[in-house]
């Protein structure tokens, strides 16, 4: 009897596990046909050889790889460092850290007075906040570009108030690219630090206050550590985006100060290398995945999170 | 000695730096949209307020046809990525937990993880061999390749929804009888409407702002907004572009605003 | 909810159907940014009943590219003279024999065969021009017609030069500066090339096809040039002016041809002979600022574009042009790396 009623609870939960894993199938399907494969087949790009004009040749080669960190001297042959790609990652990488950094500066305040504000005006403080955050990146792009260019706001108004006598020229640097980043990666940092914050329970440090801790102290040993996974969480949405950014990169950078993405761009474009694109590709994607993994497990253990 | 006036919430130097953020985060906008009601067609010389760049771009037949490739794009992958994201999220989070629960839920979130240009191109490149072997060049492709890196959008407020509901009305349903399906359709799907809502909202305005995967997957003659707007940038920077741009944000923030006002009624 | 659902069914099944098939009535063209007037693309598609689209690249290298990759569905390409041969060696172009069209006579005479394509079995002539050097003259005036401006720039000019990323022409001009041979597989004269570009980056601001108006607001005072792209621009900021370095710039001709996998082939041929026409091709010319290969459409053209600056070369340059040209593929790829490290 007993078995009986166990046998048939197994199958009406085998059943269950069916119906449910058929549920997620077509989407899972989706994902895998169209954002896992192609991935998949930058992979087995990455190991091919290049054709004269642009895509590969189906012929096995490690040269993809090898050209992502070194190259021949053009001179005497000679095994060098890829410079010329090296400093492009590297920039790439201080970039979106920078970035990060930046919007952190900014963010964090900004999460915290939302937070802080009352119960009934914080929605639309967040409103405030969410609206640049779903516009179009372009269009938030061409915004700040507008501000700076040679003949734009900063420098008109400059030269109307006479503080200058020749615009100053702002666009085409690291510094415009890192301008534009920051103003269109903000609001992914200040989303999830406020929402840590909002969850803090401000009597805590108001009993550590009353127990004689300082401001500073307050903030840092009570408040920081419970609201780092928000931060942890703001800072993985800045620096993923940030380090495979393509756009902003493209139209403050004007093609010199290049980014990774634009990198990968030029190789399966002008510079006609496939698999040195797709390594490239490769190569970003894994990093970007390892700083997910790292991050999540280092950092965000302390608190709860849901990042 | 009397109890110190003080607040924990204050920190000084935060509200300060939090104007100016939004000031830092707004101006530019403003400015752009300031300068697409300018008369003259060249930015930053003034000559007086005027629609007209906006009644230009309007007028244009491309910009038409690249809005109308928007909309059906951003409408169809939204449907389809929301459709696809619900039944993810309840095969997730109803009953107990499913074993390789957490793989789905990476395999989900993948598309996030990988950096646009790269599944730009990766598409590219895939979708290529597709249009040579059947000889369709639609706009299915932009509609496939957009409900994909829709579906963690669209999931999101899905399952943030179905893991903050109630399963007793569920179980309540069942055990009158009511039928699977019919429990379904009457007692899950109307709790469910507002994180579904929230998640097509959110799944459109991704659509219809993406301009990396539209324009390395798009066939020729299929211009999106964004990519139009991209095109265009080459061209000239000009008060129409400016228009078309404005144009694009009040589109989004439209949608966005709805959304919120949606979503903040509480069930 | 389920009655939207049904129309915005209905709705996509009629836009997937609409937009299916590349069918008759239709002519996709692939041509460089900025490089067709729109008014050309209406003419031909009331005259034959077409609907035609364009869609721009920025490099030749780039477009093959994309064609390369299949399933593009474009049937015209705009080919650099230079870099015909690398198509056909790729069996990409049809051999749609202009030469046997209508308007086929009155290309002149000069342009009716080109290294590339000595028949003209697969190319017919868009517009031809040269790349040079383009200065804000109001800020710096002395000589223009040196590769200096960007290999050794001028100070009043520092910081605000662009190149256009013509891979060849740049490295071309930069070889010749230093007076060594274009496509010379002297890796010495290359490595100089490349010392010599890499310590002038310093004083670039972009290496872009930086939009027209960045120049016109000044936010940009000089650049490696097309000598159309900087009648335009002188149009718009008279400042401007077009300088041929004395020690070489590139003459090139820029042809359309139709592709081996299009589909509108029909349309496609319709449209070469359409734009052999004199007045068509006057058309591009005024559009373009560069002269075209047609012989007759000069009576077509804006008043005062054919004596433009930009398309006058003085009698002591005309020796120093180069013909634009593709190396060996291992020069080629030199070039290649040259241009990566620029560009880094």
């Amino acid at each position: 009897m007993l078995s009986e009623a166990s046998n048939g609870e197994a199958l009406l939960r085998r059943a269950e596990t069916r119906r449910r894993w058929s549920l997620a199938m077509p989407a899972l399907i989706v994902i895998a046909l169209f954002s896992i494969l192609p991935l998949a087949v930058m992979v087995v790009y990455s190991f091919l050889t290049p054709g004269t004009y642009g895509n590969v040749v189906w012929q096995f080669s490690l040269d993809g790889w090898f050209s992502v960190v070194f190259e021949r001297d053009l001179f005497d042959d000679t095994l060098g460092l890829a410079d010329a790609h090296l400093s492009i990652l590297g920039r790439s990488a201080l970039l979106a850290l920078a970035t990060t950094g930046l919007t952190m500066l900014f963010g964090l305040p900004t999460a915290w007075f939302i937070a802080t504000r009352p119960v009934a005006t914080r929605a639309y403080w967040m409103f405030l906040i969410t609206v640049p955050f779903w516009t179009n990146l372009l269009v938030r792009t061409i915004a700040i570009q507008e501000v700076i260019r040679a003949d734009g706001t900063i420098n008109r108004l400059l030269l109307g108030l006479g503080v200058i006598d020749a615009p100053i020229q702002m666009m085409f640097t690291n510094g415009a690219v890192l301008l534009g980043m920051t103003y269109v990666y903000l609001p992914l940092m200040v989303l999830p630090v406020y929402a840590a914050i909002e969850k803090f329970d401000f009597r805590l440090a108001e009993a550590a206050y009353d127990l004689h801790a300082s401001r500073f102290y307050c903030l840092r040993r009570v408040i920081f550590p419970l609201i780092r996974p928000g931060i942890v969480a703001g800072s993985i949405l800045v620096f993923i985006p940030a380090l495979g950014a393509y756009v902003t990169p493209r139209l403050m950078g004007g093609g010199r100060a290049m980014m990774w993405g634009n990198l990968i761009d030029l190789q399966f474009g002008q510079g006609r290398n496939w698999p040195l694109g797709a390594a490239l590709s490769v190569s970003l994607t894994l990093l970007v995945m390892i700083a997910l993994v790292l991050s999540v497990r280092r950092f965000a253990g302390g608190g709860r999170s849901d990042v | 000695m009397s109890k110190r006036k003080f607040s924990v919430r204050h920190v000084p130097g935060a509200a300060p730096i939090a104007i100016v953020t939004f000031v830092a985060l707004y101006a530019p906008v403003l400015i752009l949209i300031a300068n697409a009601f300018n008369a003259g067609p060249v930015i930053g010389r003034w000559e007086g307020f005027s629609g007209r760049w906006f009644v230009a771009a309007i007028g244009n037949d491309a910009f038409r046809n690249a809005a109308l490739n928007s909309l059906i794009v951003a409408a169809l992958a939204a449907l389809i990525s929301t459709s696809l994201a619900t039944m993810a999220a309840l095969a997730i989070t109803r009953g107990r937990r499913l074993r390789g629960e957490g793989g789905i839920f990476v395999v989900l979130n993948q598309p996030l993880l990988v950096p646009e240009i790269v599944l730009a191109i990766a598409l590219m490149i895939v979708l290529a061999q597709i249009k040579q072997a059947t000889g369709y060049h639609g706009l299915g492709y932009l509609i496939v390749a957009h409900s994909t890196f829709c579906i963690p959008f669209a999931f999101m407020p899905i399952r943030a929804r179905l893991e903050g509901m109630d399963l007793t009305l569920e179980t309540a349903a069942m055990d009158l009888y009511a039928g699977r399906f019919y429990t379904f359709r009457r007692v899950t799907l109307p709790l469910l409407a507002p994180g579904i809502l929230a998640g097509f909202m959110l799944a459109f305005v991704v659509s219809l702002d993406n301009v990396v995967v539209s324009s390395f997957v798009k066939s020729p003659g299929q211009e999106t907004l964004p990519t139009y707007l991209m095109g265009e940038l080459r061209r000239n920077l000009s008060s129409e572009i400016y228009a078309i741009s404005a144009l694009l944000l009040f589109a989004s923030v439209t949608v966005v605003a709805a959304s919120w006002l949606i979503t903040r009624r509480k069930p | 909810m389920k009655r939207n659902a049904c129309f915005l069914g209905t709705a996509a099944v009629a836009a997937l159907m609409a937009q299916g098939a590349l069918a008759e009535g239709q002519l996709n063209i692939y041509n460089f940014g900025l490089y067709t007037p729109p008014e050309l693309l209406e003419r031909f598609s009331e005259a034959y009943d077409v609907e035609v689209s364009l869609t721009e690249f920025a490099a030749n290298e780039e477009a093959i590219a994309r064609i390369q990759a299949g399933g593009h569905g474009l049937d015209v390409v705009l080919v650099s003279g230079y870099f015909i041969p690398a198509y056909l060696d790729q069996g990409l172009l049809m051999e749609s024999r202009p030469n046997e069209m209508e308007n086929f006579g009155n290309i002149a005479p000069e342009w009716a065969s080109i290294t590339g394509d000595p028949e003209r079995a697969y190319t017919v002539p868009w517009v031809w021009g040269t790349t040079g050097v383009m200065v804000n003259t109001g800020l710096y005036d002395g000589d223009i017609n040196t590769a200096a401006i960007f290999l050794d720039p001028p100070e009043a000019l520092r910081g605000t030069i662009n190149l256009v990323p013509s891979m060849n022409d740049v490295i071309d001009m930069t070889l010749r500066y230093i007076g060594a041979e274009p496509c010379t597989s002297d890796r010495e004269a290359l490595s100089a090339a490349r010392d010599l570009l890499t310590s002038a980056r310093e004083h670039w601001a972009s290496i872009d096809y930086a939009s027209f108006e960045k120049f016109v607001n000044e936010d940009l005072n000089a650049s490696v040039f097309w000598s159309g792209a900087a009648g335009r621009i002188r149009e718009a900021n008279p400042d401007f002016a077009y300088g041929w370095p004395e020690t070489g710039y590139i003459q090139w001709m820029d042809n359309m041809a139709i592709l081996a996998d299009a589909t509108n082939v029909e349309n496609a041929r319709l449209f070469l002979n359409f734009i052999m026409d004199p007045e068509n091709a006057a058309l591009i010319s005024n559009y373009t600022r560069y002269g075209n290969g047609i012989s007759g459409s000069d009576a077509y053209m804006d008043a005062g574009l054919l004596d433009s600056p930009e398309l006058q070369v003085p009698e002591a340059l005309q020796g120093a042009a180069i013909d634009q040209q593709l190396c060996a593929p291992e020069v080629q790829e030199l070039y290649t790396r040259i241009w990566t490290e620029l560009t880094r």
